[in-house]
């Protein structure tokens, strides 16, 4: 996102290519002036859409690729994360504060990009896959900045 | 992740530094408790003082980490934990479900 605020990048569906991800989007979120707090937490959702993308959407298909794409509009850092999987039901999600599911090994990773970010949406790709579209406003410097400016 | 484990008082005390997420650090942890736990600890600390990074897989691995030790007739506390690993745990309501210390001392103590 140096210049016009937006960047993509495109990885095999591999866990270590996160890393890659996390590279990538810090440089970048550090450019545009968030803190070391606000891009932590952008990093840990991004991380978690990521990760979902490659275990739940491509089966870990290494053939497979996963699609980040992010920008800024209108104040607001967006960051879309597309697999190309069998697709993605959020309604089927189990709360993990129930206690029933306290003690589970998994299921908070949604819950993590909720809590960090100020939107999290679901949508499907023509073809097939998931699109998770991650929001946080931004209140620095690039608040007003639109993509392409 | 770097992973460490060391006595001290009767407690096998894990002092983990880096990321603990999804294939870096995960699945290394939990083998890790859990080869302590079947070579007869009874007591174990986990040092989050040096990790930098948890994702909820992470997180995943400290309730697996924390259930199998219980099962197995044996304490899992933590101790240490940075303000962002305090915050991941806060969020998802876990921080109420494990024994969390400041410092290593009372850590040992508490056993």
């Amino acid at each position: 996102m140096p210049e016009d605020n937006r960047f993509h990048l495109a990885i095999g569906s591999r866990f270590e290519n996160i890393e890659l991800v996390q590279v990538v989007l810090n440089d970048s979120l550090e450019r545009l002036g968030l803190d070391s707090d606000a891009r932590h937490w952008v990093d840990i959702a991004v991380r978690e859409a990521v990760a979902n993308a490659i275990k739940h959407g491509n089966a870990q298909d290494p053939s497979k690729v996963v699609e980040v794409d992010a920008e800024v509009d209108a104040g607001e850092l967006v960051i879309r994360i597309e697999d190309q999987g069998a697709g993605f039901d959020p309604g089927q999600l189990s709360d993990p504060l129930a206690p029933e599911n306290l003690l589970k090994p998994n299921g908070r990773g949604i819950f993590y990009m909720r809590s960090f970010m100020d939107a999290v949406d679901y949508g499907s790709r023509p073809g097939g896959g998931t699109v998770v579209t991650l929001r946080k406003r931004l209140a620095g410097p690039q608040a007003g900045a639109r993509s392409g400016s | 992740m770097q992973l460490n484990t060391r006595q001290k008082e009767g407690v096998t005390i894990l002092d983990l530094k880096g990321k603990i997420t999804i294939g870096a650090g995960d699945v290394e942890l939990r083998n890790a408790v859990l080869q302590a736990v079947n070579d007869g600890a009874k007591k174990v600390l986990i040092n989050l003082s040096e990790v930098t990074t948890i994702d909820s897989s992470g997180v995943g691995e400290l309730v697996s980490s924390y259930t199998a030790a219980k099962n197995r007739g044996a304490q899992l506390k933590l101790v240490n934990l940075p303000p962002k690993v305090q915050d991941v745990l806060t969020v998802t309501q876990l921080i109420t479900v494990f024994d969390v210390y400041d410092t290593e001392d009372e850590a040992i103590r508490s056993f």
